[in-house]
C-alpha cells in the first residue's frame, strides 16, 4: 500500500511538472472551438496552410476554414489584433520557443481583417 | 490490331464507368460540404474594354483607387510599384491626343508565364495572369519579357498590407485584376472608381455580357496586336 501511494505521488508530481512545462503561454485571441483538434493543429497546421495557399492562389478556392486569414481572425490578440506583435502573440510565441522561422508575415498581414478594414475605412 | 482482346477491353470500359458512378456521389458530397470552394471556371474569361473617348485627360482616379485597394505607395520612382498608370499619347502627324490607363493586359498567351523559371507566373483558368509569390524568386525575367512594362519588383520591406492583398519584398507583382474582389463577385477597384465609366469589365466568353456585346458592335484594338498575345484588355478609339 505504501509502495502504491508513493507510485501515485510520483505520477501526480510528474503530471504536474509536465503541465508546467508544456511550452510557452500564448495569447490565443478569441480562441474557442478551432477547425481541427488542438494537438493535431499544432503538428499539422503548416501542411494545411501550404495546401490551402496553393489552391487559393492558383485556383481561386477561397474557403475560410483552413485559410491564414481565418486563423488570424480567431487567434489574433484581442488587445492589438495581431498574431506577431508581442512575444506571447499566437504565432510568434510558439515559433520563437521552437526556433522555427516564420516568414508568412513578410508578405501577409498579421492583423485581423475586421480591424484592418475599420482602420482603413474611407 | 487484330490481336487486341475486345471483350477484355470492353470489360475495362464498363468497370471504369461503374467505378465513376460509384465514386461520383462521394465527390458531390465532398464539394457540398466545402460550400463555395469551387476552383474558378475555365469557361469564364475576364477582360476589360477601355473607351479612350471617355477617359479624361489629367484624371487619375483609377490609379488612386488601385493604389488604395492594393496598398501601393503611389510614388512613381524607379523602385516604386506601379500596377496601373495613365498614359498620354499624341499622334505626330495629326496632333490628336489620347489619354488611357495602361496595366497588365492579361494576355491569353502571356510572355511572362513563358519565361518564368519557377512557374510563379501563371494564368488562372479564368484568364487572370498572376504571380504566385510563394514561388517567385525575384529573378525579374517576366518584367523583361512583358511588352507592356506592366510588372514591378518590390525593393523594400513592406508592412501593414491589405489582408486580401499580400505583397512582399523580393517578389514581382502586377495588376491582379483585383482578383480578391472578382472572387467576391465585385468589380476591380479601377472600374468602380471611374466616374466616366471609361472601363468596362466583364466576361469575354459570355456572348450575353455587356463587354462581349460591345466588342462585337464597335471597333476595338489590342495594344501590340502584332505580338498575337490575345490580350484580355482591349481599347476603343485608339
Amino acid at each position: 500500500m505504501k509502495r502504491f501511494a508513493s507510485l501515485l505521488l510520483c505520477f501526480c508530481a510528474s503530471a504536474a511538472f509536465a503541465g508546467a512545462a508544456t511550452g510557452p503561454k500564448l495569447d490565443i485571441g478569441k480562441g474557442g472551438q478551432c477547425v481541427e483538434d488542438t494537438q493535431w493543429m499544432r503538428k499539422n497546421h503548416p501542411q494545411l496552410l501550404n495546401h490551402q495557399r496553393d489552391e487559393t492562389v492558383r485556383q481561386g478556392v477561397r474557403e475560410s476554414k483552413h485559410s491564414l486569414k481565418g486563423c488570424i481572425e480567431c487567434h489574433a490578440s484581442t488587445q492589438d489584433n495581431s498574431v506577431t506583435a508581442r512575444k506571447d502573440s499566437f504565432c510568434v510565441g510558439c515559433h520563437s520557443y521552437e526556433a522555427v522561422k516564420l516568414d508568412c508575415f513578410e508578405c501577409h498581414s498579421d492583423k485581423r481583417q475586421s480591424a484592418w478594414l475599420q482602420r482603413n475605412a474611407k | 490490331m487484330s490481336d487486341i482482346d475486345l471483350p477484355r477491353r470492353s470489360f475495362f470500359k464498363t468497370s471504369i464507368g461503374a467505378a465513376a458512378i460509384a465514386i461520383a456521389p462521394g465527390i458531390l458530397l465532398f464539394d457540398m460540404a466545402h460550400g463555395k470552394s469551387q476552383p474558378v471556371s475555365g469557361k469564364v474569361r475576364w477582360g476589360m474594354l477601355i473607351d479612350t473617348a471617355q477617359c479624361q485627360d489629367g484624371c487619375n482616379d483609377c490609379v488612386t483607387a488601385c493604389n488604395k485597394e492594393n496598398g501601393l505607395s503611389g510614388s512613381t520612382g524607379p523602385t516604386d510599384s506601379q500596377w496601373i498608370r495613365k498614359v498620354e499619347i499624341k499622334s505626330i502627324s495629326t496632333g490628336r491626343k489620347v489619354s488611357l490607363p495602361m496595366m497588365c493586359q492579361h494576355c491569353e498567351h502571356p510572355p511572362c508565364v513563358d519565361v518564368c523559371p519557377t512557374n510563379a507566373s501563371f494564368k488562372r483558368a479564368d484568364g487572370i495572369v498572376l504571380v504566385d509569390r510563394h514561388r517567385c524568386i525575384g529573378c525579374r525575367y517576366c518584367m523583361m519579357a512583358c511588352p507592356y512594362k506592366a510588372r514591378s519588383f518590390v525593393h523594400e520591406p513592406l508592412s501593414d498590407q491589405n489582408p486580401d492583398v499580400p505583397r512582399g519584398k523580393g517578389t514581382v507583382e502586377s495588376c491582379t485584376l483585383c482578383v480578391h474582389r472578382i472572387d467576391k463577385g465585385q468589380q476591380p477597384a479601377c472600374v468602380e472608381s471611374c466616374s466616366n465609366k471609361a472601363i468596362l469589365f466583364g466576361d469575354l466568353n459570355d456572348p450575353n455580357s455587356e463587354i462581349a456585346q460591345k466588342i462585337r458592335a464597335v471597333a476595338t484594338v489590342e495594344v501590340r496586336a502584332n505580338l498575337r498575345l490575345n490580350t484580355g484588355v482591349r481599347y476603343q478609339g485608339l
